[in-house]
């Protein structure tokens, strides 16, 4: 039993360090935030061409062999250099297909870096249990039919695969789709996290082929439910990123700010407030490591150990975010200084997978009824 | 990262299930910090996990350990949590006394100390907190003054835990009265039962006498018994901290997660507004973020041991860890309480089981050191923020 990461993952999360600390810095991110899709192609290249995008699926699909724990060392180093780019939505895709029907053609470019992903899920409701998905497939010639409205969809406009959480009479489907199929249209909707932008996605009477049709009833459920799971551990881990940055600016703001003719660092009220944030962080990494562990090894306990990890890590990255700020004082509130863009995206993740009020309504169901 | 066990790992715990199947008290007996009847029985458990070799699975073997790793140490406080197994006497003894006499203690003092410590033979008490003392702990005052082969020791300590049911104490005293002050301390071992120490009990707000006063006059401690060298009691003070910190949570699960499952059997039970507790949307709020605080604090725990098991010694980073705990049993404590809702207040209730805990866990973030201390050790020796003071 080992509780820390490997020597060939502690090799990833260098490189990955490596590679956000000269490709990604924060004046980078800030001119593709100010932009439509906070898209630069090399920027996504680099992070093809490590087999990144399907890191954690099987070689057979186009992926690295790797586990989820591997997924989480590169998801957390994107948070701590706020990497801009439909990462998310296209992990998110890739996986769902992966769980749900690893024979379509819409898998290997979304794994490769090929293709960019994203997947339509919540609608105008934005609830973030399946029962909330209303939009309706119609059965049409061997495939569906598909009207209605998408809403909160990560990296939707940059998307070259849609893959849409529709309901059957059978239950949920997951159609997979090109973005550019006729019907479908996207809206960016403006929003708090300018590095990672949200969508509407509309279906105007859209027809989806059988081929695309990925899977329907029970099987689509659980696709859906353990593809949640991944999406969800690798948010966590970004926001895990984004507190390690956040923590490590404060601390050093706080030796060399001086007040009263000496470092604010030197006073007890400000050197609480980091050490709640170092409290914060590591007990946030305990629990979404174990999270990642449990998703491969221990699927039983997997549902429960991402809603802990995702409960802890929404509240935990919030709170860090703020005392980074506190500590920084008013330089900290400017749009100036970097921390601003990690609040923003501290906050964006916490809703985003649901918050910790959602996980914990989750654990009770888990947990309370067994 | 791999939370499997490996097949010897496997086996221990195989064989640890298999002992607690055939010897785990069966009658449970309600918990009572002062109480001798609950005494006696934690006393009786502690032999069985001696005779089972089960009392020091990470002590050396030949001090009456089982010499596993730190890991197995881990899986053995999980499993005896799933088993609901009673507390572990003597926390003193195991998880602070005992680690720091196997660092810098003599053969001697090795061969003396450890193996009662690991039967229950002996109970421990530390004498560290003086009236002027407290967070300060390096402005104690009282004297150790050498006299041919002895220490004579004169002085008061208070806060003492187990003082009155102690055979030994793990004492910090002055013995050099020109040093500055984090130099001139010397640590020693002192039987409890020697001339000139008289102990007084102070009652807690929960009524109990767990702690307590003691006082020195003219305490003789032979000179053998200095633990480490004399003028370093310092170090040898912080050593046995830093394991107290690392050491006290990993016992302490088992106790939460036995009060969290009580809670929850409650929830299950008590109705209010025609439907049970457990029902209620807010409540389920506040246990879900009991259990999931439990679950982190248990996560911590195997993290910090498995980073034991590497560097071999615990650093000021224990103290994230008893800040951690004693902040979450006082939020548990309140939620516990609000399940029980008017109940919670009845000390004939559950054998008074609750009033007792919520009245206990205040006391948790400030005895082994208060919450602010542990925030200063993190900022100044984990983060390398400058001293304040």
């Amino acid at each position: 039993m080992e509780f820390d990461l490997s020597k060939p993952q502690q090799l990833l999360q260098k490189s990955a360090r490596d590679l956000f600390a000269r490709d990604c810095s924060a004046k980078r991110v800030r001119e593709l935030m100010a932009t439509d899709t906070a898209f630069h192609p090399e920027l996504w290249s680099a992070v093809a061409d490590q087999g990144w995008l399907g890191i954690h699926l099987d070689e057979s699909v186009g992926g690295l062999g790797l586990g989820a724990v591997d997924l989480a060392v590169v998801a957390e180093e994107m948070g701590r250099a706020c990497y801009p780019g439909p990462f998310l939505g296209t992990v998110w895709a890739a996986t769902l297909i992966a769980e749900a029907n690893s024979k379509s053609k819409h898998l290997e470019p979304l794994t490769t870096g090929a293709a960019k992903g994203a997947v339509a899920y919540l609608e105008p409701d934005a609830g973030w249990c399946p029962e909330n998905v209303q939009l309706k497939a119609t059965a049409a010639g061997g495939g569906f039919k598909l009207s209605g409205r998408k809403s909160f969809v990560s990296d939707a406009g940059l998307a070259d695969v849609i893959v849409c959480v529709a309901r059957t009479g059978d239950g949920l489907a997951l159609l997979a789709m090109p973005a550019k199929t006729s019907g479908v249209t996207i809206t960016r909707t403006p929003a708090l996290d300018q590095s990672r932008k949200l969508y509407d996605v509309d279906f105007a009477g859209v027809t989806v082929a059988a081929d695309d049709v990925l899977s329907v009833g029970q099987a689509a459920e659980t696709a859906l439910a353990r593809s949640i799971q991944v999406a969800t551990l690798a948010t966590s881990a970004d926001m895990l990123g984004g507190m390690q940055w956040m923590i490590a600016d404060a601390v050093e703001y706080a030796k060399t700010r001086q007040q009263f003719g000496k470092v604010i660092g030197s006073f007890q009220a400000v050197q609480h407030m980091c050490a709640d944030m170092l409290l914060l962080t590591e007990s946030s990494r305990s629990a979404i490591y174990f999270a990642a562990w449990a998703l491969d090894a221990e699927p039983a306990s997997a549902a429960r150990a991402i809603s802990t990890a995702k409960a802890y890590s929404s509240d935990a990255s919030r709170e860090v975010a703020n005392r980074a700020v506190q500590v920084h004082g008013g330089i900290g509130f400017t749009w100036e200084h970097d921390l601003q863009l990690y609040y923003k995206r501290s906050k964006a993740s916490e809703i985003l997978f649901g918050d910790a009020t959602y996980h914990r309504a989750q654990l009770a169901d888990l947990v309370f009824s067994a | 990262m791999d939370l499997g066990l490996t097949p010897s790992e496997t086996k221990f715990r195989d064989e640890l299930r298999a002992w607690l199947k055939t010897n785990l008290p069966a009658k449970k007996v309600k918990t009572a910090e002062s109480g001798t009847e609950y005494f006696d029985y934690l006393k009786n458990w502690q032999r069985k996990l001696f005779e089972g070799n089960y009392a020091g699975v990470s002590w050396p073997k030949e001090f009456g350990g089982r010499g596993a790793s730190f890991m197995e140490q881990a899986i053995f406080q999980e499993e005896l949590a799933l088993a609901d197994a009673p507390e572990r006497m003597g926390t003193i003894g195991q998880g602070l006394v005992g680690p720091t006499i196997i660092t810098v203690g003599t053969e001697e003092q090795k061969k003396r100390y450890l193996p009662a410590i690991l039967s229950g033979e002996e109970v421990w008490c530390q004498g560290f907190s003086e009236p002027n003392a407290g967070s300060d702990l390096a402005s104690l005052e009282t004297k150790g003054i050498r006299e041919g082969d002895d220490f004579v020791v004169n002085g008061q300590k208070i806060w003492t835990s187990y003082a009155h049911i102690a055979d030994q104490c793990m004492l910090v005293v002055r013995t050099d009265m020109t040093a500055a002050k984090h130099k001139g301390m010397t640590c020693l071992l002192v039987d409890m039962k020697s001339p000139g120490i008289t102990v007084r009990p102070l009652k807690m707000m929960s009524g109990d006498s767990g702690f307590n006063e003691m006082f020195f006059s003219n305490l003789r401690v032979p000179a053998k018994n200095v633990l480490g060298k004399v003028n370093e009691g310092w170090n040898v003070a912080i050593t046995a901290l830093s394991n107290e910190r690392a050491n006290l949570g990993t016992g302490l699960y088992v106790v939460f997660k036995r009060n969290l499952d009580a809670v929850l059997e409650h929830a299950r039970k008590l109705r209010r507004n025609g439907k049970p507790v457990i029902e209620d949307p807010v409540i389920r709020q506040k246990l879900a973020q009991s259990y999931l605080d439990l679950e982190v604090f248990r996560l911590n725990t195997t993290r910090s041991l498995s980073n034991l098991n590497k560097t071999g010694v615990p650093g000021p980073e224990g103290s994230i860890q008893k800040l951690y705990w004693s902040e979450l049993n006082q939020r548990n404590a309140q939620v516990a309480m609000e399940v029980l809702g008017p109940y919670a207040q009845l000390t004939n209730f559950d054998d008074g089981r609750w009033v007792y805990n919520y009245l206990r866990s205040r006391g948790n973030t400030i005895e082994a050191g208060t919450s602010e201390v542990q925030r200063n050790i993190i900022a100044q020796r984990v983060l390398g923020l400058p001293r304040s003071y």
